[in-house]
């Protein structure tokens, strides 16, 4: 599950990682009171940024023609104006698609000086099936980038599960980011609270980028986390009834949300065949053959093992709301679900939403033989086809004819 | 032969009175399949189905029944603690079935296991099968919830991280005549148990394994690891799928383990690390069986 900058910063804040003062703000003038407190405290500068779920967005467009969807402020009206400009605005950036993002949100937080930029964050290695830390000197940009292009200056660090991030792992961290004087002690335990934060609330990642370090008003550097992410671990959330609550469903695909309800995994895409399959590597597999005969496929969407005729007559609907759908292709290999059960669901299904669009059925595995003899028996319009190749041309064949108007 | 289990496996099933566990058990028995146990705590002392003793701990099944094997079908908040009861039970194999179990669970059970006896299969994985010679591949050893009758007995190992798209292959292999000494599920998130690589040194060991088809997927590394492997090792003729080139990056794509993040964990670069093991690709998920079999 993914959750907001400042979600992820109260996280971080509530394991000794130090973030900047500020406040979440919902309309322009709430944001100038914070800026206006902030500046009361004796700071020169705040900075407002918009709350989406996605990266990039300092460098992003707001589709009314703003750029920047992170801004620096140094009075009240300039604080007040980019909050206006954000709130209620379409962010475009390089990870939004060009759909972009509503921002409902700011975040109104302190402005520091900074001395240097590093990046720090803890993810799990599947190969070792260890979190990891991993830590660069240089901070704010792409880590992705930065692992492609210099990945000599990535320094990991494996953490066994069992003892957690020792003191001397994090000192040997912050020697080699060469924070090796005032702010060792600091770091060591802002280091210890990153990965508490990853350990505790159960995430797959947490990053700062950047962290900055800056020197105080009494000439002492200190370390700040002015970006954070975290990402948290599904399975896990029923251990944290106050992580669920992070959920922002404003910021997830509304039918992606009630695809979740009926426990299927579905993800839209861009295609007009849509496919509905059992199993996630069978799904992932009939969209790869989908797009290796021409196709394109309308979405991932797998029924899971144990599906019921009401979680099929689910997935038929969502794949009804998409106007993009041209074809369903339906590709069911039974092994924890039985064929029949898929029939009779596929049945109901076509029988509820009065398809017109073509609709081709492969079924195989358990009790598949009685399946296809129940939906011979339908008397419905059912392409039926064998392989997956078989059911795959059918499928792109149906999709490059015109639409035909029912009479 | 075959790797792991054979056709005289004791098994032990944890979690044989749930509505999964209890139908796949009742599947695996009609196939023959030596379940010779139940673990349910509480319920020790009744029988599942009038004739599978059940017991309250797996360290008394296998003291009293002689089991080596045992498959998990406990719901997520407590797989993890079944997993290490079969651990600790010093058991040879555990076979997780279970979905959705929280990855820092499966951290601290991996962390758990170094230097015990046990291997793990799973979790959330289809299982294992080593398939019998009667009609319908029946007498071997269905550990898990594979459909059996899709199997035939041969030389052919399969080794896979997805459920259905292994009976897919399997599927296409026993259509054309062709059988199976064993498939294994790896299972389909992102900290398992035995990896592929794991699997195919069994395979590249068992004298009856005559050929190998690896099905991988996108996500983590586990595929790159196998084909730096059999570059160097593995004389066998082995075929490979891997799912997901259209998968769009950042995405996961429903096993909890299938998601490319960082640019890594790419279709393109576990194919490419295939193609320079000598490993033949299959173009589609539909060409699996055919594209082993041209090598063979």
């Amino acid at each position: 599950m993914n959750i907001h900058e400042y979600q992820a910063k109260q996280l971080l804040s509530k394991h000794d990682v130090p973030v900047p003062p500020g406040k979440l703000c919902k309309t322009p003038e709430e944001a100038r009171s914070v800026a206006g407190k902030l500046f009361g405290l004796g700071y020169s500068r705040v900075i407002v940024k918009s709350q989406i779920h996605a990266g990039g967005r300092g460098k992003g467009v707001f589709k009314n023609g703003k750029r920047g969807g992170v801004k620096i402020c140094k009075n009240l009206t300039e604080a007040y104006i980019n909050a206006k400009n954000m709130l209620g605005n379409v962010l475009v950036t390089k990870q939004t698609g060009p759909e972009g993002k509503l921002v409902r949100k700011v975040l109104v937080e302190v402005a520091l000086d900074v001395q240097q930029e590093l990046y720090v964050g803890v993810v799990l290695d599947h190969s070792i099936g260890r979190p990891v830390m991993i830590t660069c000197k240089e901070g704010g940009m792409d880590i992705e980038e930065v692992a492609a292009t210099n990945p000599q200056s990535i320094v990991r660090e494996v953490i066994d599960p069992a003892i957690g991030l020792m003191p001397f792992q994090a000192r040997r961290i912050a020697i080699n980011l060469g924070l090796n004087s005032e702010l060792l002690t600091l770091t060591v335990k802002l280091l210890q609270g990153l990965y508490k934060t990853w350990w505790e609330c159960e995430a797959t990642l947490v990053e700062i980028n950047p962290l900055h370090i800056f020197r105080q008003a009494d000439g002492q550097q200190n370390l700040v986390a002015v970006d954070g992410k975290v990402v948290l671990d599904d399975n896990a959330l029923f251990r944290h009834p106050e992580l669920v609550e992070l959920r922002d469903y404003d910021e997830e695909s509304p039918l992606e949300v009630e695809a979740s309800n009926y426990n299927l995994s579905y993800i839209k895409l861009n295609g007009n065949i849509a496919c509905l399959v059992n199993g996630a590597g069978l799904a992932m597999a009939t969209m790869d053959i989908i797009k290796y005969y021409g196709g394109d496929p309308a979405n991932f969407l797998d029924v899971g093992g144990g599906a019921s005729p009401e979680q099929v007559a689910a997935a038929f609907k969502i794949i009804a709301s998409d106007p993009n759908v041209k074809v369903i292709l339906v590709n069911i290999f039974g092994g924890i679900m039985q064929c029949d059960i898929i029939a009779n669901g596929i049945i109901s299904a076509v029988n509820d939403h009065q398809f017109k669009i073509p609709i081709i059925v492969r079924l195989e595995g358990n009790k598949s033989d009685i399946a296809r003899q129940i939906l011979k028996d339908s008397g419905l319009n059912l392409i039926s086809a064998t392989t997956m190749a078989d059911a795959a041309e059918k499928a792109v064949k149906a999709a490059s004819k015109p639409v035909q108007v029912a009479a | 032969m075959s790797i792991l289990v054979d056709s005289s496996t004791k098994v032990i099933v944890q979690g044989i009175t749930g509505h999964f566990g209890a139908q796949h058990t009742r599947l695996s028995l009609d196939y023959g399949t030596k379940i010779i146990a139940g673990v349910v705590p509480g319920k020790g002392g009744k029988l599942f189905d009038e004739k599978v003793p059940i017991f309250n701990t797996v360290a008394e099944a296998k003291q009293e029944t002689g089991a080596t094997v045992s498959v998990i079908f406990v719901p997520p908040p407590y797989a993890a603690d079944a997993i290490l009861e079969a651990v600790f039970a010093e058991l040879d194999l555990a076979v997780c079935v279970t979905e959705f179990i929280p990855v820092r669970d499966v951290i601290m059970v991996k962390r758990a296991m170094e230097g015990t006896k046990t291997k793990l299969l799973g979790p959330n994985c289809p299982g294992i099968v080593t398939p019998g010679s009667g009609n319908n591949s029946y007498g071997g050893c269905r550990i898990g919830i594979s459909p059996g009758y899709i199997h035939k007995k041969g030389h052919i190992g399969v080794a896979s991280r997805s459920g259905t798209l292994t009976y897919e292959a399997v599927w296409q292999l026993t259509s054309r005549g062709v059988g199976q000494s064993t498939c294994v599920g790896i299972g389909g998130d992102p900290v398992h148990g035995l990896s592929h690589l794991d699997i195919i040194k069994m395979f590249n060991e068992d004298p009856d394994t005559h050929g190998i088809i690896i099905i991988g997927e996108i996500g983590g590394t586990s595929e790159e690891q196998a084909a730096e492997w059999i570059k160097h090792n593995c004389k066998k003729p082995i075929a490979a799928f891997v799912a997901g080139s259209t998968a769009p990056p950042g995405r996961r794509m429903g096993h909890a383990g299938a998601i490319i993040s960082g640019g890594k964990g790419t279709a393109a670069a576990k194919i490419e690390a295939f193609k320079e093991a000598d490993v033949a690709i299959a173009p589609t998920p539909a060409d699996i069986a055919d594209t082993l079999l041209k090598i063979m």
